[in-house]
């Protein structure tokens, strides 16, 4: 035990010194190039000490002290670099149009989805008007066969900027909902994008027996057209994440599905920037009655235009000559 | 690349490959030391949002005078924060504690990421977005028995984040404190530093008598050249006694 004893006494001083240099740096962020290798060559002393340790004194705090110290290394040795601002408009210029472009396929799918399910809607409420009940509460009912739409004098019962809040938050719940889902073998994203899809087809057919289909298509058009986009491009990333676990790209179904996510990850983030957006319009524009229908109309296209050059990487500089961006290595 | 593998000798720990071919070695946290940290969390940001909007409700009914460009924000200003709240509290706290939020700190748990590290900012969005599947039917039905039922005891969001929730270690978590014991009792063998520490940390919290008995059993053994017989020391003396021998100056 004495070797023991002389050995800590040998190697305390230097472990205290590691410890207080790692807390510093830190606190500091960034590594000199001085540092960074000093960083290493204290990782593999470490790792030696450790050994020893785990040796000659299991068990006790200064080899789990040892473990800490060895762990706080091995994750400073490993942390990826910060790209910082470049990063972030390199993400959003090439990473999100390279995945956004893989999904092609599957966001035409989603959309053929949703348009049939609104049709399949329209079409069940036409044949069958009571099935109605299903898909609107009493009181929107009411209000239609009133010869009022539910939104009407929206703006006297909810200030428009909770309203919006409400309506973004909900929007955003609703997306990653749609994606996350996709957990379920892509079936849970399917279903949602199908209940989604059938609803709206639904009311629309109930409002249009009752005369107010035009009325409710005002007051849809302006926040919709990028709210749906979305919502299908949602439904694209829960297939895709589906997919990966009904066909696995790596070793197993929890990697692959976890490299999925990682790669669907930015995408998600324009989407709940985009549904903010749509969030603010339906709860400022959409219910005031101040804004005809061709102001709405300009408003809803020109969001969407402006969805399709943040997907496309045009709205963050990727010029138009520039080449497809390529899908990113996988981590 | 180091890579994760899973331990061959225990479900309960998580082993990381280190680049110098010495394994890191983490403690699985399991479901209890999520779900406790996860109500304490949850008290925090229902604590929170109701002190705003007892501040906000106040004011949205009158009772202040606004000035009049602040009208109509005082909807975003209700509504806005308690919901940043809800929504933002998990994200932002994790990446601000290092994969630490206030609950799990308490419950001595940490999220890290398959390297063993913080997981980035990429990741805890991901885990915490899934928190809507997670959280199925209600109270965390899905999540919890996920945790139950996987071998690294992990919920569906940890496994689309690629994180995992270890045991953070007091002693661990307070390893300088002890390598700089381990340095100042140089003289002291490790395993009777152990103790001596472990005792004067729980000191207070034991009663004088048998605190006094174990101090003077182990005076005993392990200190060659007491002042006095342990035997004869008061309850002060044997403190005094094992910090001396400890040497910290905790």
């Amino acid at each position: 035990m004495d070797t023991t004893r002389a050995w800590v006494a040998t190697r305390a001083a230097a472990w205290s010194d590691t410890n207080a240099r790692l807390a510093e740096l830190r606190r500091r962020g960034e590594l000199t190039v001085e540092e960074a290798l000093h960083s290493v060559e204290s990782y593999r002393s470490t790792a030696r000490d450790l050994a020893s340790a785990r040796r000659l004194l299991p068990g006790t705090r200064i080899t789990a002290g040892l473990e800490a110290l060895y762990a706080q290394l091995h994750a400073l040795i490993r942390r990826k670099p910060h790209g910082g601002r470049a990063a972030l408009l390199a993400m959003f210029r090439t990473g999100i149009p390279a995945t956004i472009a893989t999904l092609r396929r599957r966001i035409a799918w989603i959309v053929a989805l949703f348009v049939l399910s609104a049709l399949a809607g329209w079409w069940l409420i036409s044949t069958f008007p009571d099935l109605v009940s299903l898909v609107a509460s009493d009181q929107m009912i009411q209000q239609v066969e009133k010869g009022r739409l539910w939104t009407d004098d929206i703006l006297n019962i909810t200030p428009s900027s909770i309203m919006s809040v409400r309506i973004f938050s909900n929007n955003i719940a609703v997306t990653v909902f749609a994606i996350c889902a996709g957990f379920f073998f892509g079936i849970g994203t399917f279903y949602i994008i199908a209940t989604n899809g059938l609803m709206l087809g639904a009311v629309f057919a109930f409002t249009h027996q009752h005369g107010l289909a035009g009325r409710l298509f005002e007051f849809v058009v302006a926040h919709g057209m990028v709210e749906l986009s979305v919502i299908c491009i949602g439904g694209a990333i829960g297939a895709e994440l589906g997919d990966s676990l009904i066909r696995p790209t790596h070793a197993t179904r929890r990697d692959s599905f976890q490299h999925c996510m990682q790669r669907m990850g930015p995408p998600i983030l324009l989407c709940a920037l985009l549904l903010v957006g749509a969030g603010l319009i339906e709860g400022f524009i959409s219910p005031d009655p101040k804004y005809p229908l061709a102001s709405r109309v300009v408003i809803g296209a020109s969001y969407w235009t402006l969805m399709l050059a943040a997907l496309s990487g045009r709205l963050f500089g990727r010029r138009r000559d520039e080449a497809q961006p390529r899908e990113p290595a996988l981590p | 690349m180091a890579s994760a593998v899973s331990s061959p000798r225990a479900v309960e720990e998580f082993t990381v490959q280190g680049m110098t071919g010495v394994d890191l070695s983490l403690p699985i946290a399991g479901p209890g030391s999520r779900s406790y940290a996860f109500l304490i969390d949850w008290h925090i940001r229902l604590l929170l949002a109701l002190a705003w909007l007892a501040v906000a409700m106040p004011v949205a009914a009158g009772g202040l005078r606004l000035p009049r460009h602040v009208g109509p924000l005082i909807g975003w200003l209700i509504v806005g924060p308690p919901m940043a709240i809800y929504f933002l509290y998990h994200p932002v706290v994790e990446l601000l504690m290092r994969g630490q939020t206030p609950g799990k700190r308490i419950a001595g748990v940490r999220v890290v990421n398959r390297e063993g590290g913080p997981p980035g900012a990429g990741a805890i969005l991901i885990r915490n977005a899934f928190r809507l599947i997670d959280s199925l039917p209600l109270f965390y039905v899905v999540g919890l028995l996920c945790t139950f039922i996987t071998a690294q005891r992990v919920r569906i969001g940890d496994m689309a984040a690629g994180t995992l929730l270890v045991v953070d270690e007091a002693a661990a978590r307070d390893s300088n404190e002890w390598l700089a014991a381990g340095s100042n009792a140089a003289g002291l063998d490790p395993a009777a530093l152990d103790l001596v520490v472990q005792l004067l940390a729980r000191w207070k919290q034991l009663d004088a008598a048998r605190r006094g008995e174990i101090a003077r059993a182990l005076l005993q053994r392990i200190d060659p050249h007491p002042p006095r017989p342990p035997a004869e020391m008061s309850d002060a003396q044997l403190r005094e006694r094992l910090q001396a021998l400890r040497g910290g100056s905790r």
